[in-house]
């Protein structure tokens, strides 16, 4: 049993949440748009060999909203600030989805503070082939469903019918999403070019059935972070902590690690 | 009282069979392969005939409206007819009830519009103002989370461009303009009057009244009419000024025809599209994130997940029996209005007369039997209830512009 804590920490005027567990070199890890839950099986794997640093993003889950965020960056330039609260450093970081995205603007504001850098499914730039789905046209389940291989992992996750709680969470984190990140619809287009210096050791994992974020988008970022690998995970979708914990815990654990 | 023509401007040619077949859902996403130019072009032109035949019938006003992506209204930009009428009429004021303005980028072309067309037709602009429905942030790509910012931002900047001389410079939170200068100014002077349409928000019925502008209830019930007046009312009391009809207009399906049995036949395209305003709202793109209230959080995400059914319109018959529909002969509608008006005391009020397929001659014929012998009996019900428009009182354009009031104390 790994022993999470939780605090809150004052960065820019507002309060961010921030969950701890784990023992090892620390990996910061950045959670999907739809928000994360409390405890993910793919956490405790983690937390077996990394000290896990889980911020909630600011206006996400138990992290308060600043009204004045306009920018993913803006997310990015918290969590910067965050880790420098908690002096933490030689931290490696993993991002998903959405969260990838923020991953990769961290890097670029600091590319010798990382030691790696892992994204997954990841957000952020314009994918060449496809588009990212848009969740203004979808319900909140249908999203989530849309995310994965498996639609069964749905009902093992939320149950059949999620709590009227975890769709208002949803809700707000959506609002969120389109505060910050409407138009253009969760991508930058200078990212690309940022990522070209940032040379530490980077991981992009895709799954092979993702249905939120084309595959082409991760082989741009893995064209564009000089020392960059692409892994694919078969059979799975967005959400690859999800529906093959074992296996992505496995990837980044080998990678960081190794 | 001021009494309005209107209709949504229905695109009926389309394949019906086509849109059930998609769940009936024809805002947004309906293809517009399906779109017919040739009979669209033809429709524009009936319509802009029917609004010069209002004119000649007696009414006072022209109501005019926007939508985007579907069949139920073709004025994709109101301020376009509002030109039409400019030129083509001569008396009726033409009220655009409104420019969406969160879905502008930049309020001050808005307000150079609206300028021409008050410019152009002599000064008989009346300049309504909405946030546009849920579902057009989707089809013009505005983000639905900053909606009511941007309609507030808007208006304060639309407002000085036309009372303020520039040039000057304006750095809001949405809105950046670097001269603020335009060379087309409204006629009427400080400004042309701005009444507000709307159906269910408490904050734009209070955010009216606090500016001292009239609210336009769009065919709610009677009950909720009355509910809405006493919000208002308060919140004006509030703001220091007593409002009454000439601050409170209304909205209502009403087709006329030679006898009732004719005019109940054709009323029935009032449910063309389900009896709503945009046909059935889909429970995502109806309501998108952020658009609404927060305290609204709760019953739309359970709508949005099926487990709350959504709106749904009452029947035809019920409709007619709650006087939301009135249809008839002259004298049918006439004993109806009267019930209606002297609930609900309006003092600018719309006739929605024509919708869905009623026939072209049908709709002229509505005109005429509503200009000559629907309106002035209204007139009389007017006269005998006390209701008067803002122009019987010549009321102030706005609270701000207002000279009839005490300076509060502080």
């Amino acid at each position: 049993m790994v022993a999470w804590s939780e605090s809150t920490v004052t960065v820019a005027g507002g309060k961010v949440h921030v969950v701890r567990g784990g023992k090892g070199a620390p990996l910061v890890l950045l959670h999907h748009d739809i928000g994360t839950l409390d405890q993910l099986d793919f956490y405790d794997r983690l937390a077996q060999r990394f000290e896990i640093i889980l911020p909630h993003h600011p206006g996400w889950g138990k992290s308060g909203r600043p009204q004045w965020m306009r920018s993913v960056r803006d997310v990015a330039v918290i969590h910067q600030e965050l880790l420098a609260e908690l002096k933490i450093s030689g931290h490696s970081l993993l991002g998903l989805g959405f969260g990838g995205w923020i991953a990769a603007e961290m890097a670029t504001m600091a590319p010798r503070d990382i030691k790696k850098l892992v994204v997954v499914g990841a957000m952020g730039i314009k994918p060449p082939e496809g588009f990212i789905a848009d969740q203004a046209l979808l319900s909140y389940i249908a999203y989530v469903k849309t995310g994965l291989h498996d639609k069964s992992v749905f009902e093992k996750t939320w149950g059949a019918e999620p709590e009227l709680d975890v769709l208002e969470q949803w809700d707000i984190h959506r609002e969120m999403c389109f505060r910050i990140a409407w138009k253009p619809y969760m991508y930058s287009q200078t990212l690309p070019h940022l990522l070209k210096n940032v040379h530490a050791p980077a991981l992009v994992v895709t799954g092979d059935d993702d249905g939120i974020v084309p595959k082409s988008a991760a082989e741009v970022y893995a064209k564009s972070l000089p020392h960059a690998t692409l892994s694919v995970v078969r059979d799975s979708g967005h959400f690859v902590e999800l529906e093959k914990p074992a296996e992505l815990a496995k990837l980044v654990t080998s990678f960081i690690a190794g | 009282m001021h009494l309005m023509y209107f209709t949504e401007q229905p695109m009926s040619a389309y394949p019906v069979e086509e849109a059930k077949r998609g769940g009936n859902i024809t805002s947004l996403m309906f293809s517009n392969k399906h779109y017919d130019p040739v009979a669209a072009s033809r429709l524009y032109n009936g319509y802009i005939d029917d609004y010069v035949l209002a004119e000649e019938s007696g009414f006072d006003g022209i109501m005019l409206n926007e939508h985007h992506n579907g069949p139920f209204c073709m004025q994709a930009k109101a301020n376009i007819m509002a030109s039409v009428l400019a030129a083509k009429t001569k008396r009726v004021k033409i009220v655009i009830l409104g420019n969406p303005l969160p879905l502008s980028e930049n309020p001050v072309r808005l307000a150079e519009e609206l300028a021409m067309i008050d410019l152009i037709s002599k000064g008989r602009l009346v300049s309504g103002f909405v946030r546009g429905a849920g579902v057009e942030q989707l089809a013009t790509s505005v983000n639905p989370t900053y909606n009511r910012e941007r309609f507030e931002e808007a208006h304060d900047l639309i407002i000085r461009t036309w009372t303020e001389r520039g040039p000057f410079r304006w750095e809001g939170a949405h809105y950046q303009n670097r001269v603020v200068n335009p060379w087309a100014l409204p006629l009427q002077q400080p400004h042309p009057r701005i009444w507000i349409p709307g159906v269910v928000s408490t904050e734009t019925v209070l955010w009216s009244a606090r500016h001292r502008y009239p609210y336009i209830a769009l065919n709610t019930t009677i009950e909720m009419t009355k509910k809405l007046w006493d919000t208002y009312d308060n919140a004006a009391a509030d703001a220091g000024y007593k409002s009454g009809p000439e601050q409170h207009g209304y909205l209502l399906r009403c087709h006329v025809a030679e006898t009732d049995e004719k005019a109940l036949e054709n009323a029935r395209n009032f449910m063309w599209m389900q009896g709503e305003f945009i046909g059935v709202g889909h429970p995502v793109w109806a309501n998108p994130t952020g658009y609404y209230s927060p305290s609204m959080r709760k019953t739309f995400v359970q709508i949005v997940a099926g487990r709350m059914p959504p709106y749904v319109p009452n029947s035809y018959e019920t409709q007619l029996e709650n006087l939301e529909i009135i249809a008839g002969s002259p004298k049918t509608v006439i004993a109806k209005l009267r019930k209606l008006i002297s609930e609900t005391r309006p003092g600018i009020m719309s006739f929605w007369a024509n919708d869905g397929f009623i026939s072209h001659a049908d709709a002229q014929t509505c005109i005429r039997l509503l200009g000559q012998e629907v309106l002035p009996a209204v007139r009389e019900m007017g006269r005998e209830f006390g209701l008067n428009s803002p122009f019987d009182l010549n009321t102030p354009v706005s609270l701000d512009f207002s000279t009839d009031l005490k300076k509060k104390a502080g």
